[in-house]
């Protein structure tokens, strides 16, 4: 299978530490890959820079082949790179229904404009509350996003990544802070659209990462030590001791 | 903008907001009959300064409130849009021209050049200004319209730091401006375009991308929104605006000088939207007046009505986040 993301031999470098350091990773279409490592192994810099929020010191990433190592963030957006963030980045004065529909807009186009009403266009509504139904948070449209809980939080979040209508998903530790119902709810919806959508996931919770992913890769500072699929992962015994020995 | 503006909001509640607002335009359109009832003429004046700072206020209130750009600057699109006014009355009275263009006195050139102007000049500040948040954007702004306001006042032939005064009023097809009355209309159907424009423009597709920005620069980065180029189109827009309350107030004393675009003039600004509410676009309006008003009947008492402001300012910043225009019962 065609790699849609690739990282070639990606460097970045903080003075002494190497939070990134020769990674070569790819997702394919249809797959979910998981990347996995302890805290501080340079997941969530890899992933900055895969979005492009950071620039990295060496290597390349491509995009279905296209350099995109230079371009800038919003850009990358519009090439169907959609993410969550691990630290919620919602609009918190909108409603959930305004954050979707946000979302929604960001595919429909460049063109901009300045005089339509955009909270009663039912090209952005329509979409939005089809897309807060699918994530289970059809009753709360009109809420305000910051008196949403946590768990909502995160399947709102999960809701503005799908409403772009992405070509990939980063999904930077979506479970974390969930309770166990919400974090199984969020499971579920991943495996719905496994195979669909191509997704790296980053997560902290094995059973979440073994049960949904096609391949593994482990990061620990900055490098990746393993490769493939779950079940010989879990039986490496490198990664038994560099992590998962570690976190039980 | 909140759950009060969500398509869940009854048409009812709109239907009531729209005559509130109907009747508020109607009793300010009647305010010249009746200054002259009461025998205060004095009175159309001064509230035609409300109007014109209004315009200013509501204009800084969309890149402060929705936009999350707090400039420190505004005040220089004040200034330009008055001096455009001016200097172009000035060449049309001396028959010469201004860099091979004729002067104008005519108001439906000048207001528009006015816009133009300082739309122009925004662009590259903006520009500049917007490669930083936050803190160093204050100063950038702030930086910037004093670069505005010292050339004004060292370029000679437009008078220096004198000032440069206006013969007469442009002239308005079918309208007389030297008649008070008249000017404060005009004042008041500019004022409720523009607001009723700056309504549209945040509720509009561009407009909750600005919002959106505001809440989360990131999000919207991630959503794949140029969000330079939408702060750069607000701040734009916002500076036009301001440039045309500018051009009324040339009108309005026949006289500009470097002082409309003084520092202390940018901060008159960010009181008044501060003072009436931001992001409320409405409150801006309540703040330009409360502010003038209280400027003008303190100084009858006090060269130090500053000393009374004060206070007032910090009760209004620490007990109403939404300023009069959210004591008042005001929504978004």
């Amino acid at each position: 299978m065609a790699a849609l993301l690739e990282t070639r031999r990606l460097a970045k470098s903080f003075g002494a530490l190497k939070a990134t350091d020769d990674v070569s990773i790819d997702v394919r279409a249809g797959e979910v890959h998981a990347l996995i490592g302890p805290n501080g192994a340079g997941k969530t810099t890899l992933v900055a820079q895969l979005t492009g929020e950071l620039a990295p010191d060496a290597g390349s990433i491509h995009l279905d082949g296209r350099d995109i190592t230079r371009l800038p963030a919003w850009r990358r957006a519009r090439l169907g790179i959609a993410r969550s963030f691990q630290i919620t980045t919602l609009c918190h004065d909108f409603s959930a229904e305004d954050n979707v529909a946000l979302g929604v807009q960001a595919r429909s186009g460049q063109r901009v404009q300045m005089l339509d009403d955009a909270r009663r266009d039912p090209g952005l509504r329509g979409p939005a509350r089809a897309l807060l139904e699918q994530v289970g948070l059809a009753d709360k449209a009109a809420t305000r996003c910051g008196d949403l809980s946590h768990g909502e939080h995160r399947q709102l979040e999960f809701a503005v990544a799908l409403a772009a209508n992405p070509r990939l998903l980063l999904l930077d530790e979506p479970l974390a802070g969930m309770g166990l119902e919400d974090s199984a709810r969020m499971v579920s919806m991943l495996r719905g659209l496994k195979g669909r959508l191509p997704m790296l996931l980053i997560e902290h919770d094995m059973d979440a990462v073994f049960s949904l992913a096609d391949r593994v890769t482990v990061l620990v500072y900055g490098r990746v030590v393993a490769s493939g699929p779950p079940q010989s992962i879990r039986d490496d015994p490198e990664v038994r001791e560099a992590y998962l020995g570690v976190s039980g | 903008m909140s759950a009060a503006d969500s398509p869940a909001t009854s048409s009812g509640v709109r239907l009531r907001r729209a005559l509130a607002m109907g009747v508020v335009l109607l009793l300010l359109a009647l305010l010249p009959p009746l200054a002259n009832l009461l025998g205060q003429p004095f009175l159309v004046t001064l509230f035609t300064r409300f109007l014109i700072y209004a315009i200013a206020a509501v204009s800084l209130d969309l890149i402060i409130g929705f936009g999350g750009m707090v400039s420190f600057g505004h005040a220089a699109w004040f200034g330009l849009g008055g001096y455009a006014v001016a200097i172009a009355a000035l060449h049309a009275q001396d028959g010469t021209a201004f860099l091979g263009m004729p002067g104008t006195n005519e108001a439906l050139v000048a207001w528009p050049l006015a816009m133009l102007v300082a739309a122009v000049v925004a662009l590259p500040v903006g520009a500049l200004s917007l490669r930083t948040t936050g803190i160093h954007f204050i100063m950038i702004t702030l930086a910037f319209a004093q670069m505005i306001f010292w050339l004004f006042v060292s370029v000679k032939v437009y008078g220096g730091d004198d000032g440069l005064a206006m013969a007469r009023r442009n002239a308005f097809p079918g309208l007389d401006l030297r008649d008070a009355a008249t000017f404060y209309w005009l004042c008041l159907a500019l004022l409720a375009g523009w607001t009723a424009f700056v309504r549209r423009l945040v509720g509009s597709r561009f407009g909750l991308v600005l919002q959106g920005i505001r809440q989360s620069e990131r999000r919207m980065v991630a959503l794949g929104y140029p969000v330079f180029r939408y702060k750069l189109a607000a701040f734009v827009i916002a500076a036009a605006g301001a440039a045309l309350a500018g051009a009324l107030w040339a009108n309005s004393a026949r006289f500009v000088s470097p002082d409309m675009m003084s520092w202390q003039k940018s901060g008159e600004l960010m009181v008044m939207v501060i003072l009436g509410g931001i992001g409320t676009l409405y409150g801006p309006i309540v703040g330009a007046a409360a502010l003038l008003g209280l400027e003008h009947v303190l100084a009858q008492y006090t060269e130090h009505w500053m000393l009374f402001l004060g206070p007032l300012l910090v009760l209004v910043v620490l007990f109403a986040r939404r300023g009069l225009w959210g004591a008042l019962g005001g929504r978004r």
